[in-house]
């Protein structure tokens, strides 16, 4: 294993002030984006959805500046990373634009990468009082989630909080809990 | 199966989910740990190198301006960003946002008592170079004050979002000014476990960098993780 020679820039919140910088055609600030929360092109082929969510806090009580970022592979299953598709699969929404405090991302839903996954979404979290951000995963509640190589390794008993809720075939449900009962799985990746 | 190749968070050098200094982390953070996962596939990242970034967005004092040049001291903040080893970063998005001289951000919520200037956003972007070099032309930001405790103030800074090589490879954080008063008073700097990390998110001023009659330099260095050439035995 190699050594390091240098040492990771620390973590510092993103605080409550990010719109107009990191999401500003979502807030109407006059400055470009180069993404947000809708990932659909035109040319491509697969099965349109949308995941729609809140982010909670300990009390209950929904962040309204939450930064969500996902990435996602195609539905063929390939990541725009290996240069084999043109699907950037990468979005981006803050929490608080619209009168649901919350997310909306429109995209497709992914295909499996490889045959140790099932379908998922890669996501993380940012927020005001959070001096770091935290990853997570979106799997989804009508596919064989039992294959996927990270799916399995979370406790039988709190794999739900890790799946969304079909709400009809072109809606899922996906609420990100920050803190308490029913806390969502974060990974120490 | 293959195992994920990226160099781990390095919790050393980053602060503690909940630090209550900090008050609004207590109740926005898990208080289970996070979970640790063995063998799993590497999770690739987008790649931003086709994305047309304007020039003018990693020019602050023009990219917002109507008809004068915004208030306040301008300044050039540049730097390198490589990883743990020692390898440059290219195309590296970089993407940063701060207020304006005054201490005032430009966001609707922003309630301080301090002017905004009509010709000055505060955001910009940029993609770092082949060697990992990214510049920014800006004006100094004030420090404003918040909510946390009594007598408040943040010491100045400019927020920088930073998309590495994976997904994983992500880092947002804050850039502050050499010598400000405010640090140590800063829950939010303080947050940092360890003083030399600290003092790594110090800009320093550089009289080399400085450009004559136009502007002074502040040198911000950035290492994001460093990828196992033969993935990581956990």
């Amino acid at each position: 294993m190699k050594k390091n020679t240098f040492l990771q820039t620390s973590s510092q919140t993103v605080g409550p002030f990010f719109a107009y910088g990191l999401t500003a055609q979502q807030y109407r600030y006059d400055f470009p984006s180069l993404f947000n929360g809708n990932l659909r092109k035109n040319d491509i082929d697969g099965k349109e959805i949308s995941i729609k969510g809140r982010v909670l806090d300990g009390k209950g009580n929904p962040l309204h500046d939450a930064m969500i970022e996902i990435w996602q592979a195609d539905p063929q299953g390939n990541y725009n990373t290996d240069q084999n598709s043109d699907f950037l699969g990468f979005g981006r929404m803050g929490t608080g634009s619209d009168n649901f405090i919350g997310f909306n991302f429109l995209t497709y839903k992914p295909g499996k990468i490889n045959d140790s996954s099932a379908p998922h979404i890669n996501l993380t979290v940012f927020a005001r009082g959070m001096l770091n951000h935290l990853f997570t995963r979106i799997y989804f509640s009508d596919e064989k989630n039992e294959i996927d190589e990270v799916f399995n390794q979370v406790d039988p008993l709190l794999r739900p909080r890790l799946i969304a809720e079909k709400v009809n075939e072109e809606e899922y449900y996906f609420d990100i809990i920050l803190q308490g009962e029913n806390e969502t799985i974060f990974f120490d990746i | 199966m293959q195992n994920n190749p990226w160099n781990k968070r390095d919790w050393s050098n980053h602060p503690d989910l909940i630090y209550p200094d900090y008050k609004s982390t207590i109740l926005r953070n898990p208080q289970n740990p996070l979970k640790k996962l063995n063998n799993f596939n590497e999770i690739p990242g987008p790649k931003f190198e086709s994305f047309s970034i304007r020039t003018i967005d990693s020019d602050l004092t023009l990219n917002a301006k109507k008809d004068h040049n915004p208030i306040g001291e301008r300044i050039i903040v540049l730097g390198q960003v490589k990883d743990e080893f020692g390898k440059p970063v290219p195309n590296c998005l970089i993407e940063i946002w701060q207020a304006n001289s005054a201490g005032r951000y430009v966001h609707r919520e922003e309630i301080h008592d301090a002017p905004l200037d009509p010709n000055f956003l505060g955001a910009g972007m940029t993609l770092t170079d082949d060697n990992g070099n990214y510049k920014f032309t800006t004006i100094k930001p004030g420090s404003y004050p918040w909510g946390n405790h009594h007598n408040a103030w943040r010491p100045a800074h400019i927020h920088f979002s930073i998309f590495g090589r994976s997904f994983v490879d992500r880092l947002v954080t804050q850039m502050y000014f050499e010598g400000d008063p405010l640090f140590k008073y800063d829950p939010i700097f303080n947050s940092i476990p360890d003083k030399k990390a600290q003092n790594r998110l110090i800009a320093k001023f550089s009289i080399d960098k400085t450009v004559p009659e136009f502007a002074h330099a502040y040198v911000f260095n950035i290492v994001l993780r460093g990828r196992q050439a033969t993935p990581m035995e956990v």
